[in-house]
């Protein structure tokens, strides 16, 4: 703590600060530009100075750049002094020079740090006669469009691309006032983090293209707090509306969490929200050689009701990425014995196994936050930046915090960022990763290991008996391997927060054992660690705690006639289990009720159809990897702007399914209550009520608005329909309005934030005055409640050790590796990301393809148990000998783990990732 | 085809980085603590083989020191002495600082131009000169200077410029 | 006539240059040509290193440099004792770096070269006895690009050196290693500034550095590292081979400082050149020494050390040229190497052309000297084109100030504002002549398309 004296008022403040930072965190303005929360200070724009004074007595003062100045104990400051004042003013008169002046028809106007900076700095006259100097614009791939005349040249694109994510495709060229920021060649952008660059650029350099298209003013746009569904680490999002669609997704500040960054899967892959072929109405067919009718939301549910009841046994299929509030409804609906996750076995017994894991390996799962503040880190069985890319970015910076170390013994403090670098050079905190093929982060590791699934188990098996001789030990195992075993214990025990990293991406339950084995054994020798455990979905590990039956029994169930009637919830078990196993069950069932809101395969096997809220239209909760339960907010209501829409949360309409089966004429339910019952009916979920504030919650008496307070059109947007204006949607399940009309302040603290703004602040850097501190915690607390902690107490080790990996003559065992672009169900079906998706390709050892006589590009045909596929060949260096790696999203033909054959195929024929 | 041309042709037809260039690069790179020290030096091994660094040069000096193409660009295109573009055989820098600036830089460069019938940044159709300002040659007392590929000259009357120019075929 | 190829060359003959009172020069050949490594040996060469190292420790050596009060020759006139004294040293610490700068390029400035070209192993001695002094594992010359000829002759020294033993291994048997590589640039100006210099030497873009930390506690590669001008690490071996006092006494009473000083003229004066001479020498006898002013024109202003210091006037030339007596004037001493001004000169021109270079040369990494720079050459162009508006001197004023120290990342846009600053007060009315347009009325783009 630090007294420091601001235009003579006394703040308390965090002395390990930079001045801009202390101020920022005090309410205080100060203009900035080359600073970011997130990445510290280089002192390269300027904008930032006020008047330093040595001591009571000095009216001088100096000007000094507050990002670059201690704020240490009893340092005197000015910003509002008349010198600082002039030379912020000259600092913003210089960027404009060159800076287009088209604000009204910029895209970026309206949330732009520029024109905020532009404004509270008072520069309102252009004095600059001269030409402007003017660029060419490069392509930068699906995500990312580029207007470089905007260019302030104040770096933190780079910075944030290259130092903070690790990208190197994007640079700085030029000098002097003719400098570039881009690609060295027009072309997609590498780093899967590029999204973020619309966000850290001060200006509209970089903006969303997906936007762009569907182009919306920030304060056009309505606005919901909202959970990203593209993965399970539960990214907060701030999604913006117009006219019935998603326009864009912004990073939603969470201090724990997400903080300021986001993947491009989340924030590009909203797409299917807005998809024309989405089902917006019941749909149904008694038989299902009949053609579809569409009916009204009665008429449907009687159908409904009228097959389910006199079905002889209905059961229900859930899913993980549907809400805690869906799933639960559905299980109601159907009743526990009934009830399937609609998860595949291999999948579900990965996920039991992280769930005790969970609860009792011993140690705690960090938040992303504390990710970064780890100091060695064991990865098991996960290529992050594919399966969990938010983490992934956290776990470069705990490696990259190392340097921050090495400053402080220096005196250099942590926000000196160009300094910290220096000294640092490429020394990380040691990171070991354990994955079959090289991985992104593999540039800030300590070791990598490329080895089949079955020996990253044995490594991690064999690392746990290292630190703890009571863990089993791996018999036959190689001197190289016992060597690298003993170096990545020493190092996770001499660190002071060790933590263990894997997850059931490659569906390899010893991979897990073992990094229970480790987490066990450095809970054991009373290490303050941590084990994260990464799950597919959204709502994995929610749906694990509700619990089920693996989706082959609901299968078996209708393919053996035990049950003839079941219930979907957005769920396509085409992606799940191989189409032979699946048709057989749904053309066995007599009735097939689907509610989804994406027209899937499965959706093609109902009879009943029932249109399903996605995320932007629904309200429930999600339990995210870390076990932390997060409400997401309706969005827009989807018929203001199309009437004809029937779209409802999938827990609405399986509620009053209930009630029709049950011939109980039922009233409306609001989400709070539903929330409340599966609290209930799953005493693991108690906590949920918590995550998020009742419906009943006001400020100053005041829902709180979803739209800014200079949204405007509302009266014209839908006068193509109806010249009067409806009234606007109420909503019974949330403290939001559709409307403006609502508080959306800064005084008092909220955690829900529907969209940051503030006076002055219009640009993503507002959630600065929503913050206890700069870079901290939402003042009301940040979202979301915990409900897993380990319990304590010594756990047994697990034993079964697999044996080593050996290569079979002629078989291959399959791998299958996550991927971030095509990799998920959802956001696949989203245009951008399609666009942005690598083609599927058959990763195969250098060595292997050689043998086999191929090369890249060629077609090889791969036979397992359930069918076949043919794809083109990647050779893959790094990939061990004996396994291939299939891309994960592809129709689940084959099986992680199985042996499977391989052949070369003649011809072109054969579709990617086709089954046959 | 004029020599540019020509040039830009062969450049285009791909860039092979010559295995004697990159034995050079390589044993560059033992002078320092990190490969990346070795970028300026890299493209200067490449512009003296090809007279300029050409575009596809750019990823294949990034492979060999372990950097990403963003930062070798970022370099190239930093110094004044890497040419991103197609140069003429022989490369004239004058000397544009305020000393030689004193002692008539501007008839020098002037007449330099009009012989030539080029301005600064462009080269000869016959692709025989370039013509380029530098930052002070360090050779005021004997202003004002210019220098041809290796040499320094100066002081150097507009009259000596055809002279001069003569020795450079 | 035709133009014959530039070679540097001394003004002062062999018989003025004598051990005692030209540490700097003495050993140099009438021909100008570079002394090899068996000439600098006979005339007392390396001594000073086998002496040191052998006998003398760091901190010893530290003490003499900071009592002789070498003053940094690349500009600053920081004590180069003093600056070694902060290098980082100790068990915990890295070995690290000592870098020559060679980079040699301020406007006006000729003196690096001679050193360079005729006397590299001066240098290599001086370097030696720093980088021991300073605990350095290695050291880098970091020179300009162009300057071929000294390259040859800095590698080729480096060689002979290593060859006898002085560089390598246990240097002259006392247990010291250390090794010099030549690196050269490839262009900017601002590679000069001793931390961009170090950005460069790593192969980036030569931004510059903030400091703190400065580069004694993590300079090349996160390593303490000094940077030392040329013509600082040449005063090492004289200074340690006749100490402190001898170097304090060489400038008699003319200045407080010590040592010769590499000084030189250039502009239309009769015999342009470079002299070692006293440091404290005034400005008019170097005058005189080059012959006075070409063609009977009248001095109207002068630059005391390069395109970024402040002009002076007729009046200051019988000032001692040292770091504090120019600065008390309101400029720098910098380099030390004086630009003439005739009367028939502008100096709206002049300034327009230094500016030109200055924001050519910008790293672009702040936004005053950026964005700043490349105003100030636009309001110098309207106003030399006779084409100025009202306003435009004030918004000159303003800029210029907006340029000082303190404001910007690093000294190179105050080198910039300060000869503008002066001569805007100097010669105001040159610029105000420009001024024929009333403020915000439209007129001729002032900038032809093509040169914005
Ligand atoms: C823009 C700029 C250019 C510079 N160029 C040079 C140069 O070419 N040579 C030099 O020795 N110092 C140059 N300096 C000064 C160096 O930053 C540094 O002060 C010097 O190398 C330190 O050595 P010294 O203390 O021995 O003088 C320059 C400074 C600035 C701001
Ligand atoms: S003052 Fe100029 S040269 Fe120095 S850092 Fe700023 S932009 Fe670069
Ligand atoms: S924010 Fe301080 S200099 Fe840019």
């Amino acid at each position: 703590m630090a007294t420091i004296h601001v235009d003579g008022q006394r703040y308390d403040v965090e002395g390990s600060d930079n001045l801009l930072d202390a101020c920022l965190s005090q309410g205080l303005d100060v203009p900035y530009f080359c600073w970011h929360p997130a990445m510290g200070s280089v002192g390269a724009c300027r904008q930032c100075a006020v008047k330093q004074f040595k001591d009571e007595d000095d009216t001088q003062g100096k000007l000094v750049m507050s990002c670059m100045t201690p704020a240490a104990d009893g340092t005197r400051i000015s910003i509002d002094d008349e010198q600082a004042r002039e030379f912020r003013a000259s600092v913003i008169e210089w960027l404009m020079t060159y800076h287009p002046h088209d604000c009204p028809v910029c895209e970026e106007g309206g949330h732009c740090h520029l024109q905020d900076m532009t404004v509270m700095t008072g520069h309102d006259r252009r004095r600059y006669r001269f030409r402007k100097r003017t660029h060419r614009n490069q392509y930068l791939g699906p995500f990312i469009a580029h207007e470089m005349n905007r260019c302030i040249n104040c770096y933190r694109c780079v910075r944030f691309y290259r130092d903070y994510a690790g990208g190197t495709d994007l640079g700085v060229f030029g000098m002097n006032n003719n400098l570039y920021f881009g690609r060295h060649q027009e072309g997609t952008l590498e780093s899967p983090f590029s999204g973020n660059l619309s966000e850290v650029c001060p200006t509209g350099v970089f903006t969303d293209q997906t936007h762009s298209e569907q182009y919306t003013r920030k304060w056009d746009l309505q606005f919901a707090p909202s959970i990203c569904h593209q993965c399970a680490v539960g990214c907060n999002i701030s999604p913006g509306e117009r006219y019935g669609d998603i326009r864009r997704i912004e990073n939603r500040y969470h201090g724990e969490v997400n903080r300021f960054f986001l993947c491009d899967r989340g924030r590009f892959g909203y797409g299917y929200v807005n998809r024309d072929d989405r089902p917006r109405q019941p749909e149904w067919r008694s038989d299902r050689d009949d053609a579809w009718v569409t009916l009204e939301v009665d008429a449907a549910l009687d159908h409904g009701a009228d097959r389910l009841r006199s079905a002889r046994r209905v059961i229900g299929i859930g899913s993980p990425r549907a809400s805690l509030e869906s799933n639960h409804q559905l299980r109601e609906l159907v009743g526990e014995e009934a009830f399937s996750t609609g998860i595949a076995a291999a999948e579900q017994r990965c996920l039991d196994e992280m769930h005790s894991l969970n609860q009792r390996c011993g140690l705690p799962t960090p938040t992303l936050r504390e990710v970064e503040h780890h100091d060695a880190l064991l990865i098991l069985g996960e290529d992050l930046i594919e399966s969990a890319a938010r983490v992934g970015l956290a776990v470069r910076q705990a490696a990259q915090a190392r340097r921050e170390t090495l400053a402080a013994e220096r005196d250099i403090p942590a926000w000196n960022d160009a300094a910290v670098r220096t000294l640092g050079q490429d020394r990380y905190h040691p990171v070991f990763i354990a994955y079959p093929i090289a991985t992104e982060l593999d540039d800030v590791t300590a070791a990598r290991f490329t080895l089949a699934p079955d020996d990253i188990a044995r490594l991690g098996f064999a690392v746990a008996h290292e630190i703890d001789d009571k863990a089993p030990a791996v018999a036959g195992l190689d001197p190289a391997t016992r060597e690298a075993a003993r170096d990545i214990a020493a190092q996770l025990m001499a660190a002071e927060r060790p933590l263990v990293i894997s997850g059931g991406s490659l569906g390899c339950e010893a991979i897990l054992q073992a990094a229970g084995n480790v987490a066990r054994a450095l809970a054991r020798r009373a290490r303050r660690g941590g084990v994260l455990l990464v799950r597919r979905e959204a709502n994995s590990t929610g749906l694990t705690m509700i619990g089920g039956k693996p989706l082959e029994w609901a299968l078996d169930e209708l393919a053996s006639r035990r049950a003839d009637a079941v219930v979907i919830l957005e769920n396509d078990l085409y992606q799940r289990l191989p189409a032979t196993l699946i048709d057989v069950a749904l053309a066995t069932a007599e009735t097939v009720v689907v509610l989804d809101h994406q027209r899937t395969a499965t959706w093609a096997q109902a009879h009943l159809g029932l249109p399903a809220a996605s995320f932007a239209e629904a309200d429930g909760t999600l339990v995210s990897l870390e076990g932390r339960a997060q409400r997401f907010f309706q969005v827009f209501d989807p018929t203001y702007l199309r009437p004809a829409t029937r779209i409802h949360e999938s827990w609405r309409w399986l509620h009053v399914l209930r009630g029709d089966i049950r011939r109980h004429p039922v009233a409306d339910i609001a989400l709070d209550a539903v929330t409340r019952d599966c609290a209930r009916a799953n005493p693991a979920l108690g906590a949920i009520v918590d995550a998020a504030p009742d419906a009943d919650y006001r400020v100053h008496g005041l829902k709180l608005a979803r739209e800014p307070h200079r949204y405007s059109g509302r009266t014209a947007m839908r006068a193509h329909l109806d010249v009067s204006e409806p009234r606007v949607p109420q909503d019974p399940d949330s403290p939001f309005t559709f409307s403006m009309e609502g508080y959306n302040g800064i005084g008092r603290p909220r955690e829900e934030v529907a969209f940051a703004w503030a006076p002055g602040w219009n640009s993503p850097q507002a959630w600065n005055k929503f913050t206890d501190e700069v870079g901290g915690h939402l003042r009301a607390g940040d979202p979301g409640v915990r409900l897993i902690a380990p319990s304590p107490g010594a756990h047994a080790y697990a034993t079964s050790i697999p044996e080593g990996f050996r290569g079979r003559d002629g078989e291959w065992q399959l791998v299958i590796l996550a991927r971030l672009f095509g990799g998920d169900e959802t956001s696949s079906r989203a245009a951008p990301i399609v666009a942005r998706a690598a083609p599927a390709t058959l990763a195969v050892a250098a060595d292997d393809a050689t043998r086999l006589g191929v090369d890249d590009g060629d077609r090889l045909e791969i036979t397992g148990q359930a069918g076949s596929l043919t794809l083109a060949v990647r050779r893959e260096a790094t990939l061990p000998g004996g396994v291939v790696g299939l891309p994960a999203g592809l129709a689940p033909v084959l099986v992680a783990g199985e042996w499977v054959r391989l052949a070369v195929s003649r011809g072109g024929g054969g579709d990617e990732g086709g089954h046959s | 085809m004029t020599e540019s041309a020509r040039r830009i042709a062969s450049d285009a037809e791909g860039f092979i980085l010559e295995a004697e260039d990159r034995r050079a690069i390589a044993h560059e790179r033992d002078h320092y603590e990190q490969p990346q020290a070795a970028c300026i030096e890299a493209l200067k091994i490449v512009q003296h083989r090809h007279g300029w660094v050409p575009d596809a040069a750019i990823p294949a000096i990034a492979e060999v020191l372990g950097v990403g193409p963003a930062d070798v660009e970022g370099v190239a295109t930093f110094y004044s002495l890497i040419f991103r573009q197609p140069v003429g055989r022989h490369v004239i820098l004058v000397c544009d600082s305020s000393s030689c600036f004193l002692n008539d830089y501007e008839e020098l460069r002037d007449t330099l131009s009009e012989r030539l019938g080029i301005g600064f940044g462009q080269t000869t159709a016959d692709g025989r000169f370039t013509l380029l300002p530098v930052c002070c040659l360090g050779a005021c007392d004997r202003g004002p200077a210019l220098m041809i590929d290796d040499h320094t000259y100066g002081p150097v009357d507009p009259g000596d410029v055809a002279d001069l120019l003569e020795g450079y075929a | 006539m035709s133009a014959s190829r530039y070679h540097c060359q001394l003004r002062q003959g062999a018989a003025e240059r004598r051990a005692e009172t030209h540490p700097l020069t003495w050993r140099l050949r009438e021909d100008g040509a570079m002394l090899g490594l068996d000439d600098y040996v006979e005339k007392d060469g390396y001594a000073a290193v086998r002496e040191v190292l052998n006998h003398r420790t760091a901190d010893d050596v530290i003490k003499t440099m900071k009592e002789a009060n070498v003053r940094g020759r690349g500009g600053a006139g920081f004590s180069a004792g003093l600056k070694w004294s902060l290098t980082m040293k100790g068990p915990d610490i890295p070995r690290g770096y000592l870098v020559c700068n060679a980079d040699e390029m301020e406007p006006g400035t000729f003196k690096d070269r001679l050193l360079l070209e005729q006397q590299p192993h001066l240098l290599i001695e001086g370097m030696i006895l720093a980088g021991y002094a300073n605990d350095s594992c290695f050291g880098y010359i970091f020179l300009r690009g162009e300057y071929l000829e000294a390259a040859r002759a800095v590698q080729q020294a480096l060689d002979e050196a290593r060859a006898a033993g002085w560089l390598g291994p246990d240097i002259a048997g006392s247990g010291f290693d250390f090794d010099i590589a030549l690196h050269t640039g490839a262009g900017r100006y601002i590679c000069g500034e001793e931390t961009a210099l170090i950005n460069s030497l790593e192969g980036k873009r030569a931004n510059p550095r903030d400091k703190p930390p400065f580069p004694g506690q993590s300079g090349a590669w996160g390593k303490p590292t000094v940077v030392n001008n040329v013509e600082t690490l040449c005063n090492a071996p004289g200074v340690m081979h006749h100490g402190a006092q001898w170097y304090q006494d060489l400038s008699g009473d003319l200045s407080d400082d010590g040592g010769t000083k590499l000084y030189g003229v250039s502009g239309k004066v009769n015999k342009p050149g470079l002299w070692e001479l006293p440091i404290g020498t005034p400005a008019s006898e170097l005058l005189e020494r080059a012959g006075g002013m070409r063609d009977g024109r009248a001095l109207k202003t002068w630059l005391p050390g390069g395109g970024s210091t402040g002009f002076l006037l007729p009046e200051h030339l019988d000032e001692a040229l040292d770091f504090d007596t120019i600065g008390k004037l309101g400029s720098r001493l910098g380099t030390g190497l004086m630009t003439v001004v005739n009367e028939d000169q502008s100096v709206l021109s002049l300034m327009r052309n230094l500016e030109q270079f200055f924001a050519r040369e910008s790293c672009g990494w702040c936004t005053p000297c950026r964005d700043g720079l490349p105003w100030i050459v636009k309001l110098l162009q309207a106003l030399e084109r006779g084409e100025g508006e009202r306003g435009d001197i004030e918004m000159l004023d303003k800029l210029a100030d907006d340029l000082g120290p303190g404001k910007t990342f690093c000294a190179h846009a105050p080198g910039a504002a300060m000869p503008l600053q002066s001569a805007l007060k100097y010669f105001r009315d040159e610029f105000e002549r420009g001024v024929t347009h009333p403020a915000g009325v439209a007129h001729a783009e002032p900038i032809p398309v093509g040169e914005a």
